[in-house]
Parts: C-alpha cells; structure tokens; sequence
C-alpha cells in the first residue's frame, strides 16, 4: 500500500501514542490497589485493607454518630458506606466540612477492638454547589416525600 | 482556501498582530463580567458558604491547563508529521501559559483545600496527576531551551509533547477512576451540571475569558519566536524597516 511520507509519518505517530497509552493503562490497572485513596467500611471486613499498617477508611459521617469527649478535642464518629459501619477516635481539629452525613476520609490505624484510631481527618467534598434555599427546598421536598411514602 | 497560505510566517506574522488586540480586549471584558458575576451575583454555597469562589479561577484554569497541553501535542504532532515551521512554533508558544495555568490549578486547590478538607495537599490521583503535568510543561520547555539547534529542539520538545498527552485523560477520569479525596466533576457533556445556575455561568465566562487570554498571549510570544528565527529573511527586514 502506498503512503505518502507524511502520512505514514502521522500514521508512526498516532500508533506510538497508542501504544504507549495502552502501556500505561496495563501499569495503571495493576497498580489499581494502590492507587485508591481510602477504602470502604465494607472493604476493610472484607479485608482488602492493608490492616497492618496505617491507611485511610473514606464514607459518609453516619447520622448521630458524633460524640465529643470532655476534653473538647476527641470526637468519636462513625464512617459509613450505608452496607458496613465503622467506629472512629480522633484527637484534633475538624475541617469546616466535616458533618453528619457528609464524606469523610480518615486516616489512621485499626485496633485491636474494631476501633478506627485517626490522626488526621479530612472532609470529602462533593460535586454539588447550589445556594443555601436551594438546599432546604430539596431537603424539605425529600422529607414530604418521604411522609407521603409513610 | 489555502492553509499553507496561513502556515507560512510571513503571512501569519502581520495576521496575529491584527488579531491579539481583539482577542486580548475580548479576555478583559469577560474576565470583569465573569468576576463581577463570580464575587457579587453568583449565590453563597450551602456547604461552603463563601470559599467555595475560588472555583472562578479554580475549574477554568484547571480545564484550561489539561487543554492547553492537548493543543500543544496536536501542533507537536502536526509538525513532526508535515515539518510545519509554525506548527512548532504554536507548540513553544503555548508552553508558558499552559504551565501558569496548570500553576494557578494546583496553587488555587491548596489555598481551597485547607479549609475545606483540612489538607493544602494530599496524594490523591487526580492532585498527583496534575502535578506530573505541570512537570511535563516544565520538562518541555526545559528540554527546548536545552538544544542549541532549533530544529532538534522542536523535535525533541515535540516528541515529550506528545508522549506526556497520555496523562491528561488520566487527570480527566481520575476521580472517575479511583476513589479520590478531590470530587468529581459538576460540569460534564453527558449530563446536567449539579451546580446552581448563575455559579455556573461565571465559571463557563471565566473559562472562555482564559480561552481568549490564552490565544491573545500565545499569539503574540509565536510572533516573537517567528521574529527571532525568519530574522535572516526578506520580510523580516522589510517588516522591521517600514516600522518607524
């Protein structure tokens, strides 16, 4: 087949990009555990965490679950994925995001006990942005709908 | 309609000093309608209350530092394949500004990140990702300056150009990829952006003022770069004489 030169240049060209994307999508894929920022309360029973070590758990702060110590500093929470649950103890300061159900990212080390000792939280954003009215006016249409379901 | 008419510099030189004023003007215009809407019209934020401005120049630099690295390997591409003087001279052209962006990215996201996550920096993929492109246009343009012959600076920056695109669909999908600390994106071409209107239209106005900033700058350092390597030609002289 005749090609001409520059043609056969671009077409060099577009094979070497591809054929290092599909590289560097092999290296991705088996690097893929370490890759995750945090895993799931779900993912750590089922033992896909590096328990030996310290590593991040990353959920929604479950409903009621924060309790502040006496001390004015400790906050014990639970991290949630809405199928496991797990408890944790942090000794610091909060970001302004962290909330009852809201995303939360910890990091620390699993005791013994099941507890969840952090030393550093950080709130977990999500990609929603709207004015504060807006906000109550879906919470308040969720909750008459959830009446209605009653 | 001729494009080798528009690639040869003697025609693109008088051309884009025509066209940087308009685009340059156009950059202003949005970017004050676009911070006027961002800082004084746009909504506070119910989770974040006023911090959450940053993302008026955030998202737009953002977009604009992956973007601005996809030109760059097109032209890198076009220019190995065809040996297009301009098309080389688009891609060092585009470097600096792309490397500012990719600047204001990361530095807006620290600043952001502090309060809002309680972290300036974490090692999550997309923050890592955007750090190694940032060193691409670093190592780029690191690369040009360091050969001597033009001609095989292009070529080698081109062909670093051209490997390193593979990491801007990786910055892109990371969040999607990966469980990240960074969220995902409010604003994509399959679905409704979760995000209230007006915020949403100072942030598309600031992206299209950095469109225009981005053309406006990269025009003008291309006809620089045209300047400094047709200094031996005709036009040159006759360009630079009928100038007072």
């Amino acid at each position: 087949m005749a090609m001409k030169p520059r043609h056969r240049k671009l077409a060099l060209i577009v094979l070497v990009v591809a054929t290092l994307g599909v590289a560097v999508a092999l290296v991705l894929n088996a690097f893929n555990s370490n890759l995750v920022f945090f895993f799931s309360p779900t993912q750590v029973a089922n033992g896909e965490a590096p328990t030996s070590r310290a590593f991040r758990i990353g959920g929604l702060v479950e409903e009621g679950s924060i309790r502040r110590e006496a001390d004015g500093l400790t906050t014990r929470f639970a991290v949630t994925d809405t199928a496991k649950t797990m408890p944790v103890i942090y000794t610091g300061i909060l970001p302004d995001l962290f909330k009852e159900g809201k995303g939360v990212v910890a990091e620390g080390r699993l005791g013994a006990d099941g507890l969840f000792a952090a030393t550093q939280v950080l709130a977990k954003h999500d990609e929603n942005y709207m004015p504060p009215e807006a906000a109550s006016a879906i919470e308040q249409a969720q909750k008459a709908q959830q009446t209605v379901a009653e | 309609m001729n494009l080798y008419h528009y690639a040869s510099p003697s025609t693109f030189y008088p051309l884009a000093g025509k066209l940087i004023p308009w685009f340059a003007a156009l950059a202003f215009i949005l970017t004050v309608v676009g911070l006027y809407i961002g800082f004084f019209v746009a909504p506070t934020d119910f989770q974040q209350g006023e911090g959450y401005r940053i993302i008026f120049i955030h998202v737009p630099a953002a977009w604009m530092s992956m973007f601005i690295y996809v030109v760059m390997a097109f032209w890198s591409a076009i220019g190995l394949a065809w040996n297009t003087r301009l098309s080389f001279v688009m891609a060092r052209a585009l470097a600096p500004t792309g490397a500012m962006f990719t600047f204001v990215a990361l530095w807006t996201g620290a600043l952001w990140g502090k309060p809002m996550w309680g972290a300036w920096w974490v090692w999550d993929a997309r923050l890592t990702s955007e750090l190694i492109l940032l060193f691409l246009y670093v190592g780029v343009m690191a690369l040009q300056a360091a050969i001597d012959d033009p001609r095989r600076a292009d070529r080698a920056g081109a062909l670093l150009n051209l490997v390193g695109v593979i990491n801007v669909p990786i910055i892109y999908f990371s969040v999607t990829w990966w469980n990240t600390l960074h969220q995902g994106s409010s604003v994509s071409l399959t679905r409704a952006p979760s995000m209230a209107q007006t915020m949403l239209w100072g942030m598309l106005i600031m992206a299209l003022a950095a469109w225009m900033y981005t053309i406006a700058v990269a025009l003008s350092r291309a006809r620089t770069l045209v300047l400094e390597r047709e200094r031996q030609t005709e036009w040159v002289r006759a360009q630079l004489e009928g100038q007072p």
